[in-house]
């Protein structure tokens, strides 16, 4: 079969037409717009180039000043022949190649850091389930009022069918006027919002600059397109700047879309219903709030992933008003979490005193230097 | 998540086209980004981005790969044009996206239409594909919902259109492929680029074009 061949793509999503392509660039061909198993060696070599700092645009933010390297493999290397050990080192080895160095460019490609100490896990587990990763299963929005953002969450982390927290947080500071909500893997969203936390603080610094909006969607959007999809993190990035207010949406894939009002999560489609239909543009703060609000608590009770309180995070060019939680869950337990009881609860029968009697043997006074 | 066998993540979905023009050239795009082949996840997407001052790139396929290939090639694009001292022509911001697509074929599911104008060759449209080939045409029609007009604009196309002609083309092209691709909607941008710059002309869904059937 030559290899020049017609291919007509007429169905499926957004691929445009390829007349006499030459298919030689790819072996074993399946078709190029068929479903293909990520290469994960191939990955490499788009996303590495991405890593690279004359090309990243997030890089070039970082200003370039040097600092010592966490070496992962050195920690195991120096880890002793105990056989619990070599575990924790490759535990904290693997999450220091994950934060190495904030003002680094980060390293190319997909690090496979974590996988030695997943399996090594569980040859220790031997057998037993391995534990489920914990997911918001969520529901999180935000919108654009007339004088800034307001984000909103559910407070539910769930470990399969399992609710693992009833009171997570699920808004987290990236810095004093930007907050992002997170949907997906639990760690996966903490991770990467600390991270850009941490990586913004330290470009304010050297610049001396409060962050834009869109520099933090940008970093956002270069690290999870790094990872093709691997990291499970749906983010709502929304902040004010002198630009004004802004929200973002991104995606795990990397892709990144700016609107006025907008939902992710497994609740997203019950709490997007509630916007579409009351979302105005400039409205007030008080009902703004009360918008997200409602839509939170669409997607709580329509969707079992997401439940408990509701939190906002009120986000205007003067103040961040962060209210946790915002809306207490009716449906408790009713269970007391503090049993302190008061003095005198138990009653006194009676008392009786026994001097103990004490010898002094030596006495040596040490004078202690106190500046 | 949804995972759909063809694309990953957010989908583009999508019609895009651009149209040459007697004195310039019209780019135009649907706004719809669907996620899994069922849920719409942005009804007002732009898919239209400006590269350069006279240089606009539509994007078709995966939304995170599109996006992360233009904003390789315009940062490149830029840099490009601060070393020649001179605004890049249109065959330089083609041929960037066409370097990245096709040696990243493995990994990339995006395609391209960049159309422009510049001093040396006037107005022209290229179209990079899904593997990285890169051509240059009068006019062309890309995306999913494009398989549905090849007849309409094979039929209706004339060269040295003028501008309101070719802005009635693009309209009607775009409202036939919206109205019978599922993954293609919202409302329709276009931009009609000269040598004066370049002019953004947004047209709401219900101002679209009807047909004999709506």
């Amino acid at each position: 079969m030559s290899e020049k061949h017609l291919l007509v793509q007429s169905e499926g999503a957004g691929h445009g037409m390829e007349i006499d392509s030459i298919s030689s660039g790819s072996p074993a061909s399946p078709s190029p717009l068929g479903a293909q198993p990520m290469q994960l060696n191939g990955c490499r070599s788009f996303r590495s180039m991405l890593g690279s700092p004359d090309i990243s645009l997030a890089n070039n933010a970082y200003w370039g000043i040097p600092s010592r390297r966490w070496d992962a493999n050195a920690w195991k290397r120096q880890s002793s022949s105990a056989e619990q050990l070599p575990v924790l080192m490759s535990l904290f080895g693997g999450e220091m190649s994950l934060l190495r160095s904030p003002l680094q460019p980060p390293s190319p490609g997909f690090s496979f850091d974590l996988t030695e100490r997943n399996a090594v896990l569980g040859r220790l587990l031997e057998g037993s389930p391995p534990p489920r990763p914990v997911k918001t299963g969520t529901t999180i929005s935000g919108m654009v009022f007339r004088d800034g953002v307001v984000l909103g969450a559910d407070t539910r982390a769930t470990s399969g069918d399992v609710v693992a927290d009833k009171m997570c947080a699920k808004i987290h500071r990236i810095s004093a006027n930007m907050y992002c909500c997170g949907a997906g893997t639990a760690a996966d969203t903490q991770k990467t919002t600390d991270l850009l936390a941490s990586n913004l603080a330290l470009f304010s610094l050297n610049s001396q600059r409060a962050p834009r909006v869109l520099m933090a969607a940008s970093i956002l959007q270069d690290t999870l397109y790094r990872y093709g999809g691997q990291i499970g993190a749906h983010l709502i990035l929304g902040g004010v700047d002198y630009s004004g207010a802004h929200l973002y949406t991104v995606g795990p894939y990397g892709s990144v879309d700016k609107l006025p009002f907008v939902s992710m999560g497994s609740g997203s489609m019950a709490a997007l219903g509630i916007l579409e239909d009351r979302y105005k543009p400039n409205m007030e703060v008080e009902e703004a709030k009360v918008l997200v609000r409602d839509s939170v608590q669409a997607g709580i009770m329509g969707d079992l992933g997401s439940g408990s309180n509701v939190d906002l995070c009120v986000i205007t060019a003067q103040a961040v008003d962060y209210i946790r939680p915002y809306q207490e869950s009716q449906y408790t337990n009713g269970r007391n979490r503090k049993y302190k009881y008061p003095p005198g609860t138990t009653a006194l029968l009676s008392e009786k005193v026994v001097p103990l009697r004490m010898e002094l043997v030596t006495e040596a006074v040490q004078r202690m230097e106190t500046h | 998540m949804e995972h759909d066998a063809a694309v990953r993540g957010v989908s583009t979905g999508t019609t895009i086209m651009a149209v040459t023009f007697d004195g310039g050239v019209i780019i135009g795009s649907d706004s719809r980004a669907t996620r899994g082949g069922e849920e719409v996840s942005s009804k007002t997407i732009n898919k239209l981005v400006q590269v350069h001052q006279r240089i606009f790139c539509c994007m078709a396929g995966s939304l995170a790969d599109a996006q992360a290939v233009l904003k390789t090639a315009s940062f490149q694009l830029n840099l490009h044009s601060v070393q020649m001292e001179a605004p890049p022509r249109v065959i330089a911001a083609a041929s960037l996206l066409r370097k990245l697509c096709y040696h990243n074929k493995d990994e990339l599911q995006a395609g391209f239409i960049t159309a422009g104008w510049d001093p040396q060759k006037g107005p022209q449209v290229y179209v990079v594909s899904l593997g990285g080939m890169l051509i240059s045409q009068p006019f062309t029609i890309a995306g999913s919902g494009s398989t549905y007009i090849y007849g309409y604009t094979d039929a209706k196309y004339r060269p040295h259109m003028t501008r309101e002609e070719g802005l009635q083309f693009v309209t009607n092209a775009l409202a036939l492929a919206m109205g019978r691709d599922n993954v293609s909607g919202g409302v329709a941008h276009l931009v009609v680029i000269t040598e004066e710059g370049a002019e953004h002309v947004v047209i709401p869904g219900n101002k679209l074009p009807k047909f004999h059937d709506e």
